[in-house]
């Protein structure tokens, strides 16, 4: 009689396993780090109304959410930090581009620890010897770092402030380095400053010649169209505004 | 773009061959000590030293940077003591590595030590040898096979250190960013190019020191003296 044990012990654990994947009634939604509290809010109450969905909210940078689905990670619906990803989404046929709505706006601020000295009213003040590590999210993937090196590189500060950055692999990253007061200051969103006013002080708005509007769209791969174009409907109906707004964001 | 694969493959074998010294030495000392010695808490004291092997790197690169953050009990003393900052540096990434590595070395040491044969050790003691001669000239030539395969191993995995070195020390290019972590920031930002480069650089280096370390493996050894 052979030893079956390993056999079931497979089974059992492909069993396991497959229990794990996508169900129906599940809905993927990819979502910049900077919503990660709004977007939990609004997911709540999305299922609250719609006692048969079952929202899954996947964080991170921007940028790493649109590799993510490029290389074929579940998303059902995907919001972005920027445009400039959602183009690059667009253009990699990965959301229906006639279903994509711009649904809040953002501000991008320069933040300090709370209990920091420094004197820091405008970017210029940023290159004082005193100012020795920056938070910058790694404009390669993070929208915030990417609208950051916009300003400084407008101010000719880019360059000079380069030795300084601490690139950061999302925006709460550096929200987190200077709450710590392990980095004298960093780009954030005012709505992130605005989760830790404990910890963290907004020196000054960063001026910017763009806007930062955050885009959802329903992906080209979802699985449930209609129930993906709901929940971008519940975003941007006055339900899912009201959340966002209490979370500092602002109307696009 | 090269340049950046082969600086971050610098500073990796850096990083790694750092920390890899500081753990053959402590690794060593506290393998002999766990085998040799019999006091209170020796069993709590391997079970504390081994938990780096099955905690998650992230857990440990928050317990990293908690501790010697500039708010940190030890981090605040090496600021007002020394003016050191480890958190954002390579010293800092070695420092993660090497406790990330700390049981892969003192493990196969505790076990190479126990495995020394004590008569051995006694002839040489009725032959008048010091305690210190002793242990270089007949204990750690028995020992060292075992010692150097987990040494080995131990540098393989800190060339792989990605979780706690990127918490605690970012992930600066040239400075801070290893391979491991520049392979990461490269696929996050969609540059295949370069990842594919990095991941095979990687792979390579990391076949060659596992093949190293099994030249090493004291059972090799043995089979090599029957044939």
């Amino acid at each position: 009689m052979p030893n079956t044990l390993p056999i079931k012990l497979a089974a059992a654990t492909a069993i396991a396993l497959a229990a794990g994947f996508a169900q129906a009634g599940d809905l993927h939604v990819s979502a910049a780090a900077s919503l990660s509290n709004a977007f939990t809010d609004i997911a709540r109450s999305y299922e609250a109304r719609h006692p048969d969905a079952n929202v899954l909210l996947n964080f991170g940078a921007s940028g790493a959410l649109l590799q993510q689905m490029a290389k074929g990670a579940p998303a059902d619906v995907f919001a972005s930090a920027d445009v400039e990803t959602m183009d690059a989404a667009a253009k990699q046929n990965l959301i229906a581009n006639g279903e994509r709505r711009n649904f809040a706006r953002n501000s991008l601020v320069v933040i300090v620890p709370r209990d920091s000295r420094l004197a820091i009213k405008r970017l210029q003040d940023l290159a004082q010897p005193a100012v020795q590590k920056l938070a910058i999210g790694n404009p390669a993937s993070v929208p915030a770092g990417r609208y950051t090196q916009h300003a400084l590189a407008a101010a000719r500060l880019w360059q000079p402030l380069a030795g300084k950055a601490i690139n950061t692999q999302n925006v709460r990253q550096s929200l987190d380095y200077v709450a710590r007061g392990e980095v004298d200051a960093g780009f954030v969103y005012g709505t992130d400053a605005a989760l830790m006013p404990n910890k963290v002080m907004v020196a000054f708005m960063v001026p910017l010649d763009v806007a930062i509007d955050y885009p959802i769209a329903r992906t080209a791969a979802a699985a449930d169209a209609a129930e993906a174009k709901r929940f971008v409907d519940f975003v941007l109906s006055p339900a899912g505004q009201a959340v966002l707004a209490r979370y500092g964001f602002l109307k696009p | 773009m090269n340049m950046n694969a082969w600086s971050a493959l610098a500073l990796s074998l850096k990083v790694a061959g750092c920390a890899t010294l500081i753990d053959l030495v402590l690794g060593v000392a506290v393998g002999f000590l766990l085998a040799r010695r019999r006091f209170p808490g020796r069993e709590l004291l391997d079970t504390l030293l081994t938990l780096p092997m099955v905690m998650p790197p992230t857990v440990l690169g928050y317990y990293l940077l908690v501790l010697i953050g500039r708010h940190g009990p030890i981090g605040a003393w090496l600021q007002s003591t020394f003016g050191i900052n480890l958190i954002f540096t390579w010293q800092g990434a070695v420092i993660a590595a090497a406790i990330v590595i700390f049981p892969l070395v003192f493990k196969p040491a505790r076990a190479a030590f126990e495995a020394v044969d004590g008569q051995l050790e006694q002839a040489a003691r009725v032959l008048g040898i010091s305690e210190m001669a002793l242990f270089f000239r007949v204990t750690m030539p028995l020992a060292w096979r075992g010692i150097l395969a987990g040494v080995l191993l131990g540098f393989a995995r800190a060339l792989g250190e990605f979780g706690a070195t990127l918490m605690v020390a970012g992930s600066i290019p040239g400075r801070t960013q290893t391979l491991s972590i520049a392979v990461y920031e490269a696929v996050q930002a969609g540059q295949d190019d370069t990842a594919n480069l990095m991941v095979l650089l990687t792979s390579f280096v990391c076949i060659a020191v596992l093949l190293t370390a099994g030249r090493l493996a004291p059972g090799r050894l043995a089979g090599r003296r029957e044939a």
